[in-house]
């Protein structure tokens, strides 16, 4: 008997619409637990890196964390992985609500689309029953609309649907998937849930999950919700806000926006405004939150409330998440919340990441005022509003989601659309990693440990790699003492003093404080928790993105072997992790990605240190079982069991047989 | 006589959908406890509608075995509440509150158990306390045979003696 997982995927291939529940090799659960994990092995075996992100062999994956549908707080992520369009690397963005635990319901782990479907079409997956179903009627609806009509359409109001707007069905490589509260929204994965036809999949099951050792497992999951109240009852005292407390942030329950509005940077990212954040701004926007939020939600299963429905007069009803509260309406230089919450519903029903978007919309307006694109690339745009460039970003986002003009161009996202355009619009296209627009923070002095994080996360978005250890030193020795005194979620009390010895400025400062020793530790131990949780399902807002959060990696093992009944303990969970983590590296490395695409936005820090980055760098791959160039070694893989790695990239003559 | 009256008051304004209580009540209520976790069995139902903000909690209450004749509407601040959302029976008209497989009806037992929980499982799931649990004392009068004899002289009236000495055996012996 399987526990915690059903050992059973669903392999579609939409060309020759057939469906087949396949039984899954529980070898692979030890090995790369579930999610993420075996998302990354099947990739791996089935997706040669010839393939391009729009062909028949690009493989689509949802997969269900491993412990989504356990009593598991806030356990209900679906790990959603491809190639991506934007990066031509492994996408593997994710999303919360209700649809991972739904699909374990309905006797699945995995739902695996391959090929492409003649005609746009829509997945009913019913417990036993699957059935391709015709979705032209649903062509052009907008996301959440879609969700609705597909719920009524089957007489079924309580199927969980997944869908995508008119951005995935036009290949727009910023779409988003969305679904419940929540999205999946990195890279460009709506793309290629369009590009296969596929408008949405809609899933409802009525059959049991099991654990292993169910007494032990409740025990824990008690644990974790008795934390969650000591942590909402004891916010941690000395940092922002949305820090304080646990969620994915709890954005829409948070009115102070001071710190995001006047530390992160306003239009393409460029401009920092400091003093934004009046008395006036705080009580206007206060008000515009209370007015169009109708109620704070949450995901399956969680009692934090990270979400809200909005309902902005005038508009259909939608649900928010975390960051795109602000990020159009710093994107366009509004200073009205009001704009933000109401593009943000239009954005949602196109399905677009809210990070990229409002990034693609504000770098087209720098090249209009550039000169490099001129007013006959936006014909009939509306001029400048009192109120920044709200108006504009209406027409620009109608011009890319439909792939319209000058929209045509900007749909790929602000690399590529810089490279067609030409013309010097590449130094427009400044605040990617690996092609990915990233969140508009510029700031003064390096830090080393934010530094290793943006080289080499692959998940390419900061907040899907911080996390557990503070983001900054706390002024005084007290303050620091205080915060270490019960923190138990280090992996080893050496972090501890690590934190205590950080120092705002003075010798134990940023950048060569902490050492590069220090910041490999550091970033390896945040990272992991990622990984971690992407494989078992879990939201990173209750795990790896807090501090002191109630998941841990020390009792993450023993929820695995409760759950899952593997054997588990601290040591083989981080091998494990280790394993998949380098397995997702070895795709992209396939893919060929290098040490050169490994690095931070230009302008991302004004004072750089170009010897001690590369120190860091260096000292970070030879940490991470990598050679100078970023590629994990054939000791390193054989250590893991990826001998077939190993032998593949010697092969490709990526590895050599002797020297690594 | 007194009587112990176990009652869970539901705040609608306060749920934020999670289903945490459709967790708990799955898990509590397998066989072994906590073994196995599927929604589909649980014996308290979010009825759930984000878009129209229609968030309510519902406990399984008795089986009836037909559908009731008339569905009430509600409106409730300008909210439109569907037939049946505020009922706990189990019966024909939905899928609400029976075992998905073999389709018998499921009801809450407030999680009675050896020891006794403080609380119900979903009450101390919900940590937006949507669910709070209550006890409450209230005086039960005792039946009267007065009041009983005047029953069953109607009935004797309507169904004659005999029928209705045949009724009462027969009930007595399915006891």
């Amino acid at each position: 008997m399987r526990y915690a997982e059903t050992g059973f995927n669903l392999e579609v291939d939409l060309t020759r619409g057939n469906i087949e529940r396949v039984e899954t090799d529980p070898r692979d659960t030890e090995l790369y637990l579930g999610g993420l994990g075996t998302n990354a092995k099947i990739l791996w075996d089935r997706v040669p890196p010839e393939v391009e992100p729009f062909s028949h062999d690009n493989l689509l994956i949802f997969g269900a964390g491993l412990l989504c549908g356990t009593p598991a707080t806030g356990c209900n992520r679906t790990i959603v992985s491809t190639i991506s369009p934007q990066t031509k690397l492994m996408a593997f963005s994710m999303m919360g609500g209700f649809w991972a635990p739904e699909l374990k319901y309905a006797g699945y782990d995995k739902v695996i689309l391959r090929g492409k479907s003649p005609d746009l079409v829509y997945l009913w997956i019913n417990n036993d029953k699957v059935e391709i179903r015709d979705a032209s009627h649903l062509k052009g609806k907008g996301a959440i609309e879609t969700a609705e009509l597909v719920r009524q359409e089957l007489n079924e109001p309580k199927a969980q649907v997944a869908a995508i707007g008119l951005a995935g069905e036009n290949r727009v490589y910023f779409a988003s998937i969305e679904q419940g509260r929540s999205s999946a929204s990195r890279a460009g994965i709506g793309a290629v849930m369009g590009d296969k036809k596929v408008k949405a999949i809609a899933v409802r099951g009525t059959k049991d999950v099991h654990v292993a050792r169910p007494a032990e497992f409740f025990e824990l999951c008690t644990e974790v919700l008795e934390y969650i109240k000591f942590r909402e009852d004891h916010p941690i005292p000395g940092v922002i806000p949305i820090l304080a407390v646990l969620g994915s942030p709890q954005e829409m329950q948070i009115h102070d926006e001071k710190w995001h509005t006047e530390n992160f940077s306003w239009g393409n990212a460029r401009l920092r405004r400091k003093g934004f954040w009046t008395e006036e701004i705080a009580k206007e926007w206060h008000d515009t939150l209370e007015s169009m939020r109708r109620r704070l939600i949450s995901c399956y299963n969680c009692p934090l409330k990270c979400g809200a429905t909005i309902e902005a007069p005038g508009q259909s009803t939608y649900m928010m998440k975390c960051f795109t509260k602000l990020t159009y309406a710093m994107g366009a230089m509004s200073e009205r919340l009001e704009f933000g919450l109401r593009i943000a519903q239009r954005a949602t029903e196109y399905g677009v990441d809210g990070y990229s978007a409002p990034q693609v919309m504000a770098f087209a307006l720098e090249l209009l005022e550039a000169g490099i694109l001129t007013d006959k690339d936006f014909p009939e745009m509306p001029d400048d509003s009192a109120h920044g460039n709200e108006e504009r970003f209406y027409y620009l986002l109608d011009k890319i989601v439909r792939r319209e003009g000058i929209g045509d161009v900007l749909a790929n996202g602000t690399y590529w659309a810089a490279k067609e355009i030409g013309n010097g619009a590449e130094e427009y296209a400044h605040n990617n990693i690996k092609k990915i627009e990233q969140l508009p923070l510029k700031l003064g002095m390096l830090n080393p440990i934010f530094f290793l994080m943006y080289c080499t996360g692959e998940k390419i978005n900061i907040t899907q790699i911080e996390g557990q250890f503070p983001q900054a030193p706390f002024p005084k020795r007290e303050h620091r003492e205080k915060f270490v005194k019960d923190w138990f979620q280090v992996p080893d009390d050496k972090f501890k003093q690590y934190f205590l010895d950080w120092e705002p400025r003075g010798e134990n400062s940023n950048p060569y404080y902490p050492t590069v020793e220090m910041a490999c530790d550091i970033v390896d131990w945040q990272e992991r928790m990622h990984y971690i949780d992407d494989a078992l399902g879990v939201c990173a807002g209750l795990s790896s993105f807090h501090l002191k959060p109630p998941y841990h990696i020390h009792n993450y093992p023993k929820f695995i072997s409760s759950g899952a009944g593997l054997d588990m303990d601290e040591d083989k969970l981080t091998q494990a992790t280790k394993r998949y983590r380098t397995l997702v590296r070895a795709i992209n490395i396939r893919r060929g990605m290098r040490r050169k695409d490994e690095k931070p936005p230009d302008d991302h820090w004004r004072k750089r240190f170009p010897e001690l980055e590369q120190e860091l760098l260096d000292t970070y791959y030879k940490f991470k079982g990598w050679n100078n160039e970023g590629i994990p070694t054939k000791e390193s893989l054989y250590e893991l069991g990826l001998d077939y790695v190993s032998d593949d990239f010697i092969q490709r003559g990526i590895l050599h047989e002797e020297n690594n | 006589m007194k009587k112990i009256i176990k009652t869970i008051k539901i705040d609608v304004d306060k749920c934020n959908g999670c289903r945490a209580c459709e967790v708990i009540c799955s898990a509590f209520h397998a066989a072994p406890k906590y073994s196995s976790t599927n929604p589909a069995r649980s014996r308290i139902r979010v009825i759930r509608e984000p878009l129209t903000d229609i968030y309510v909690p519902v406990y399984a209450g008795d089986y009836a075995p037909a559908e009731c004749a008339g569905r009430d509407q509600y409106t409730i601040d300008g909210k439109e509440y569907e037939e049946c959302a505020f009922c706990r029976a189990s019966c024909s008209s939905r899928d609400e509150f029976k075992e998905p497989d073999s389709g018998l009806p499921l009801k809450c037992d407030m999680c009675e158990d050896d020891p006794p929980q403080e609380e119900p499982l979903c009450v101390q799931w919900c940590l937006n306390d949507a669910l709070i649990y209550e006890e409450r004392e209230e005086e039960v009068e005792e039946v009267k045979l007065g009041d009983m004899e005047i029953g069953l002289e109607s009935l004797v009236d309507k169904y004659g003696l005999q029928k209705v000495i045949d009724a009462v055996a027969r009930m007595s012996k399915k006891e």
